[in-house]
């Protein structure tokens, strides 16, 4: 953009040093316009409202709607002011900035009676834009030279991708058919294995179960014995009595006929008929030898925080982070304080039956058709992995193929790459076609300004703007966003970054893909200059 | 400005916009105002004590005694020149001296001659001079009665309703004044005990607490109180500031109207809220008076207003001939001091206006750039960045006078100094403005970082001239730059001081066109009571309670100063402030504090500035746009639409909204703000005007209608449209969408010009004008000459030596009136050289003349006539134009009827006569 207005320039001066000699006219009028200002002759206002003897024109009373009879003066509010300023670019004025004290063209010519010390610096802007521009038109050069490999480059990477995506899609083709045939291989050797533990855990089921059968029966007998309190062999119905547990109409008693009832009827049964009697009270009896075995009940919160003390005198520094931070938690958060402070609840593990043995170790035929079925498997996992690689690895390249690096390409050279720029405060991140950072010198978290969103340039070159957006959120405000701006360079660099609104930010970036040809650019203002 | 920090937080949970109300006190959470409050009126405990009065020439004295506690007061009162009556109540023998509020009153009050006309054992009446006034004296209960006309010896025993209305009267009875107990509170509580029949002992006499704050209240309960009956009158207005309608409304049964100077984070309207100013001054008007009260009085203060009159029908009654009186009550409840009320007899408004500029004095003259327009955001972000937008204007031709830069263009919140990264050049930057011939001002709050590494800190640490709590060390609260100090402005040596920090030496980076704003000097504390200072912190002998609300005038008054001597007292200072009080008129402009960016926030904008304008203080504005929240274009363009039609015309923004500079809405919405800043412009001799005048003689630039149809009852209530002066009638749009809005034009016989198109309406009726998005319903009264310069430029400044363009309406009797002043546009050179221009214009029987009003001026301008546009005149008359010996061409509009006269070329200092033959 700026090569498009400085070339201008140029051509502007050719045209005014061609007409040196001072043609006539009134003040502020320009040369294009001089027909129209005729001396002695009624002047018609541009806009042809209406036509005003020659001797109103610039007498500072404005006569034309369309400010026209006041070129040289600040009589119209609309009217402008040609500054032929030799030496430089001619240019147009609002007329109200004819003579208000403040040199706005170079030539002086504006403050013709306002008392401004104005110096002509016509020259020296002329000068001055005319090394910047032979500047920035060398850099344009190398830029675009520099531009041209990029694109070069940016074209074998294509190539390179596009055949790396080929190769992957081939390896992926393998790779599905290598973890179909492991899966069955893997499937294959699982069967046997699942028999084989099958068997072994039934074997063990029915041994546990004659185990359980016996012990049901030695408990039975002490049972008998103890209940047979007057050591009869029978077990009568005054004997079951003391046995409040067995109360089964839950009133904390068990009444004769209750006993009755638990023994089938009869008085007293013997050890042989004590079998059936068992099966119904065997789940209720408490042996008397036995204390009553107390209900699981949480471990006291004292003890468990006296346990913490005691740690904490190893590590006091430990426990005053840990109150600084419950005390943090108080005031953000009151539900989760509560909860934290709530006794920790420990519960006692469950009781094991300790003549219950650990299931036996599988035999030597089971154990290596589990190890032959654990190969397969992990042949198999591999092999997925292996396919879930690939399917990465093509989504990456595909991902970064479907990103609009420019009509050639030229920007794909800043993919996954990241620039930086150090200010007084803060480092600034950039990761083209990612996210924008910012991160405090001095530390501190980063905060994210923005991850790619589209290019947002003019409609006639889009690829002069990249937008940035749904960074982290302001407070009352919108989400950080940024606007990086893309000039002509021979560096790849972040110039710098600014905020110019609360949590919008700007960042100047120059690169030489943004590089125009210096010849096309001459070549398409062609038009633009003729008038 | 004034964002809280901790208010943000309470915010964020509650996700409302809305003021967090659990902040400010209720009326029942102030021991003192729940307290007088409660009194009902008929219990008065006071008597005169007739046997101890005392007259010389023009002071009468009286002792009072509160039968209930047997405690002496003294009644001084005084005639003040140009019918103002003063009324001092204190205690006779106080343990403790009350506060009398210094530095607010003008010089001296010039006094007249109080004569004792008859006295009898029930009470004396005496003569106030002229126009049959007469002030009665009633002795049991203590009683003041001020009268007019011949009946007025008859009411002197009369009760409330006067049989004697419609004169007008006035009645101070019921009052009360809590003693200073300083060490006998046994004694105060017997008396409460009595007084109301209750033993409990009451809350918050001796201490208070309001959330986690505690007020020690060394000196005990200390309030005063006092009541107004208004017979006759129904509309007051005044005690600003509130967000709410000009018309003050009845508080029955809701809460007072409270004036306390506080920072108030995103207030709501239409509520009696206190909040960043203060004036204690209220007007009532009826269509036969307009009077005022001042009650003067610094410290927490309540105003209850209640009415007789119901919604319907009343008034009617009144009309009517009915018994009762259209009445108002009013009582003034203060929570420290003396009662020192000036009542201001009027009897037209804009002798109240003249009445209180001789007691408070009138509006500064700010320098003519003061009244461009002002392009301010929270914050412009360095150097660059005021450049850029310094060239934005140029860019799209929009004029600008000042740029303004909030707190974070400071080092760390140390005021007096730059960020040191941001804005490392001051000087290079504001020669870069002043190359525009524009102007800028930077923010100076008075909280000042504890920072021994600060200077400014560490010469006030010295010189011990800080604000102390209540234990002698240096009050500290928290501000913007985290810890600070507050200085004590009420301290003469502190002023003096701070003023001398405005030397170009003193305060690096600056030069004279930077201008100066005070904001936060409530005073702000972010950890205060009500985001305040406590009230038993010291300045000096005297508790903040007592001098609260004077605090911000303090430091506008010591910042002004230092404006005024950094020149030698020869250039017109500019100082926006937002706290204020009565009397901070004279130190510039104050404008509406952080509101936000609503529709209702633009309609409240002129309610707000004519309150203040009633009570002197015409420099007034909103932040244009909005400061909280970000505004649609539509909002903003009618908001820049509305202010540049306001005397203080500044755009302002919040640091968290986007940017809004004028260009940045698109094209069409950039024109139309042009468009207004532009009308602003044209417009400005005509403002300079208005605000010379405010200068001279007290009266406000923003009129509501009424004070210049104090006849016309349908204006009473008006506050969506307003006057300039008298003569330019704006009706913003302030409709979200409008397609029309309907505006009143008052005057019965008059005419009004719309002053875009031309077209002549006729007064007293209700106009309804459609609206585009470009319109500003503005209409010129007939009977006017306004002096416009419509060259409109960069900035004003540009504009000093463009020529004149008058718009002359002519009224129905085809005549015209109005005034061309110019001076320099910022010396006080118009003072004290009489270096001015001020002629009057009057357009009569065919010739348009110009006259010196001030031979012993001396002033020349290089601005001369260009046009002349007479508005109304008839074809017939319009023949042929002559301008002494030199005929002037002219041109003549029939469809609108508008005479221009091209181009008649006079001096505008010059006299000078143009005659239609």
């Amino acid at each position: 953009m700026m090569t498009c207005a400085a070339l201008l320039i140029v051509i502007g001066m050719a045209v005014s040093s061609a007409a040196a000699v001072e043609v006539q006219r009134p003040r502020g009028v320009p040369l294009s316009k001089r027909q129209f200002y005729e001396e002695n002759k009624p002047f018609t206002c541009l806009d042809g409202s209406r036509t005003i003897p020659f001797d109103r024109v610039n007498d500072d009373y404005c006569d034309c709607r369309d400010g026209s009879d006041e070129p040289g003066t600040a009589a119209c509010p609309n009217g402008s002011f040609h500054c032929t300023n030799a030496g430089f670019r001619p240019t147009f004025i609002p007329s109200s900035r004819i003579n208000d004290g403040i040199c706005d063209c170079c030539d002086t010519t504006d403050e013709y009676n306002s008392g401004a010390k104005c110096e002509n610096t016509c020259k020296e802007l002329g000068q001055k834009e005319h090394e910047v521009l032979q500047k920035m038109a060398e850099i344009t050069k190398e830029g675009f030279l520099l531009k041209q490999q990029l694109i070069q480059e940016a074209k074998n990477r294509q190539q390179e991708k596009q055949s790396k995506l080929t190769e992957l899609q081939n390896n992926k083709k393998e790779l599905e058919e290598k973890v179909e045939a492991l899966r069955t291989v893997k499937e294959t050797a699982e069967q046997p294995e699942k028999e084989a533990k099958e068997l072994h855990l039934k074997a063990w089921e029915e041994q546990k179960a004659i185990i359980r059968a016996e012990k049901d029966k030695a408990k039975m007998a002490e049972a008998f014995l103890e209940l047979d309190d007057d050591a009869d062999g029978f077990v009568a119905v005054a004997e079951l009595q003391t046995h409040a547990e067995l109360d089964t109409d839950a009133d904390g008693t068990v009444s004769e006929t209750e006993a009755q009832g638990l023994l089938g009827g009869v008085d007293h049964v013997d050890t042989a008929s004590f079998e059936k009697v068992w099966d119904n009270i065997k789940d209720k009896y408490v042996s008397e030898s036995q204390p009553v075995e107390p209900a699981p009940v949480d471990t006291p919160p004292e003890e468990s925080n006296k346990l913490a003390d005691n740690d904490s005198e190893q590590y006091p520094s430990d426990d005053d982070v840990q109150e600084e931070e419950e005390e943090d938690e108080e005031e953000d958060d009151y539900p989760e304080e509560d909860f934290d402070k709530a006794p920790p609840t420990v519960k006692t593990p469950p009781k094991k039956d300790e003549d219950e043995e650990a299931m036996p170790p599988y035999d030597d035929e089971t154990r290596v058709l589990i190890d032959a079925a654990q190969k397969a498997r992990d042949n198999f996992e591999e092999s997925e992995r292996a396919l879930r690689d690939v399917d990465d690895q093509m989504k990456n390249i595909e991902k970064e193929i479907s990103f609009d690096f420019g009509p050639d390409s030229e920007f794909s050279y800043l993919y996954s790459q990241c620039y930086e720029l150090t200010t007084s405060e803060y480092i600034y991140k950039l990761c083209p076609f990612n996210r924008v950072s910012q991160k405090p010198k001095y530390g501190g978290s980063e905060t994210n300004l923005g991850t790619w969103g589209t290019w947002a340039g003019p409609e006639d070159n889009k690829y002069l703007l990249m937008k940035y957006e749904h960074g982290t959120g302001c407070w009352q405000g919108p989400n950080r966003s940024t606007t990086v701006k893309l000039t002509c360079g021979k560096e790849t660099t972040v110039m710098s970054t600014s905020e110019p609104s609360r949590c919008e930010y700007l960042m100047e970036f120059t690169t030489p893909a943004v590089c125009q040809e210096p010849e096309a650019v001459i070549s398409s203002l062609h038009g633009h200059d003729e008038f | 400005m004034g964002l809280l920090l901790g208010l943000c937080i309470s915010l964020l949970l509650g996700g409302s916009w809305a003021v967090d109300r659990g902040n400010f006190k209720t009326c029942d959470q102030s021991a003192f105002c729940k307290r007088q409050r409660a009194l009902k009126p008929g219990q008065s405990p006071y008597r005169a004590l007739l046997d101890t009065l005392e007259l010389s020439d023009s002071r009468l004295t009286l002792q009072l005694i509160n039968d209930n506690n047997k405690v002496h007061l003294l009644l001084e009162l005084y005639r003040l020149q140009g019918n103002i009556t003063r009324v001092k109540i204190n205690e006779l023998k106080p343990l403790k001296p009350r506060y009398e509020v210094p530095d607010v009153l003008v010089g001296d009050q010039p006094t007249e001659p109080l004569s004792v006309l008859s006295q009898d054992d029930n009470g004396v009446v005496l003569s106030l001079g002229a126009e049959s006034q007469r002030l009665i004296v009633s002795a049991r209960p203590f009683r003041l009665d001020i009268m007019e006309g011949p009946e007025v010896l008859l009411s002197l025993n009369s009760r409330v309703s006067a049989p004697v209305s419609p004169v007008f009267t006035l009645f101070c009875h019921l009052f009360s004044l809590f003693p200073l107990m300083h060490q006998s509170c046994h004694l105060y509580l017997c008396q409460q005990a009595e007084d109301g029949g209750k033993d409990k002992e009451e809350d918050g006499l001796w201490e208070e607490t309001f959330k986690t704050h505690t007020d020690s209240k060394p000196n005990g309960p200390t309030s005063i109180s006092l009541d107004f009956s208004l017979p006759g009158v129904e509309h007051v207005y005044g005690i600003p500031e509130h967000a709410d309608n000009l018309k003050l409304k009845t508080t029955d049964g809701g809460e007072p109207y409270r004036l306390y100077n506080l920072d108030v984070f995103q207030y709501e309207l239409y509520n009696p809220m206190a909040l960043y100013g203060a004036v204690p001054v209220m007007l009532a008007h009826n269509a036969q008076r307009t009077m005022g009260i001042f009650w003067l009085n610094a410290a927490e203060t309540w105003v209850d207003i209640s009415s007789n009159t119901t919604v319907f029908g009343k008034m009617l009654d009144f009309v009517q001939g009915s018994s009762e009186t259209p009445q108002t009550d009013v009582r003034w409840i203060s929570e420290s001091g003396i009662i020192d009320v000036f009542i201001m007899l009027g009897p037209k408004p804009s002798d109240v206006f003249s009445q209180y500029a001789s007691l408070t004095g009138t509006q500064s003259f700010p320098p003519l750039a003061g009244l461009g327009y002002h392009q301010c955001r929270w914050n412009y972000n360095d150097q660059d960045d005021v450049k850029a937008v310094d060239q934005g204007f140029d860019q799209h031709d929009i004029p600008y006078d000042f740029i303004w830069l909030d707190i974070e263009h400071t080092d760390g919140k140390r005021y007096f100094t730059w960020d040191p990264e941001k804005f490392p050049q001051p000087k290079e930057m504001l020669h870069g403005i002043k190359d525009k011939r524009r102007k800028m001002v930077a923010i100076v709050d008075p909280h000042i970082k504890v920072d021994s590494g600060y200077k400014i800190h560490s010469e006030i640490r010295a010189r011990d001239l800080y604000v102390k709590n209540k234990d002698g060390g240096d009050y500290e609260g928290w501000c913007w730059p985290g810890n600070s100090g507050y200085p004590d402005f009420t301290n003469p040596e502190m002023r003096a001081w701070w003023a001398s920090m405005f030397a170009y030496d003193k305060y690096e980076g600056s030069m004279e066109n930077l201008y100066t704003w005070n904001d936060m000097n409530e005073p702000s504390v972010f950890n205060g009571p009500e985001v305040t200072m406590y009230k038993d912190a010291m300045h000096g002998k005297w508790e903040h309670r007592d001098v609260h609300n004077l605090y911000g005038l303090y430091v506008h008054m010591a910042t002004t100063d230092g404006l005024i001597q950094r020149s030698g007292g020869t250039e017109r200072p500019f100082v926006l402030t937002r706290a204020f009080f009565a009397g901070s008129q004279r130190y510039g402009a104050v404008w509406t504090g952080d509101n936000a960016a609503e529709w209702d926030h633009l309609k409240i904008s002129i309610p707000m500035c004519l309150s203040l304008g009633l009570v002197g203080i015409s420099l007034c504005g909103a932040d244009v746009g909005g400061f909280f929240k970000s505004p649609s274009a539509e909002l903003l363009v009618r908001w820049y639409q509305t202010g540049a039609y306001q005397p203080f015309f500044r755009a302002h923004a919040h640091l968290d909204t986007p940017r809004r500079e004028p260009w940045l809405f698109g094209p069409e919405n950039t024109a139309l703000i042009r468009d207004a800043i532009r009308q602003r412009y044209t417009l400005l001799p005509y403002w300079y005007q208005q605000f010379y005048q405010a200068h001279k003689t007290g009266q406000p630039v923003m009129r509501p209608l009424w004070v210049e149809y104090p006849k016309d009852t349908a204006t009473f209530t008006i506050d969506d449209e307003f006057l300039i002066g008298q003569d330019l009638l704006v009706h913003p749009v302030t409709e979200e969408g409008a397609r029309g809005v309907t505006a009143y034009l008052p005057g019965q016989g008059e005419v009004w010009y719309d002053v875009h198109t031309f077209q002549k309406h006729n007064g007293a009726q209700n106009l309804y004008i459609p609206v585009t998005m470009s319109s500003i319903p503005v209409f010129q009264r007939g009977g006017s000459i306004v002096p416009r310069k419509v060259r409109v430029r960069r900035s004003s400044d540009c504009m000093e030596n463009d020529p004149y363009t008058l718009y002359v309406a002519l009224s129905p009797q085809r005549v015209a009136v109005g005034e061309l002043y110019i001076d320099d546009g910022h010396t006080f050179n118009f003072q004290t050289k009489k270096e001015f221009i001020h002629r009057s214009l009057t357009f009569a029987n065919n010739a348009l003349a110009s006259r010196n009003l001030f031979p012993e001026s001396n002033f020349s301008t290089d601005s001369w006539i260009e046009k002349v546009l007479i508005l109304g005149p008839s074809s017939r008359q319009s023949e042929c134009w002559v301008f002494l010996t030199t005929s002037v061409e002219f041109e003549f509009e029939a469809s609108m009827s508008v005479l221009t006269l091209r181009k008649p070329g006079m001096n505008a200092g010059a006299d000078w006569t143009v005659v239609l033959q």
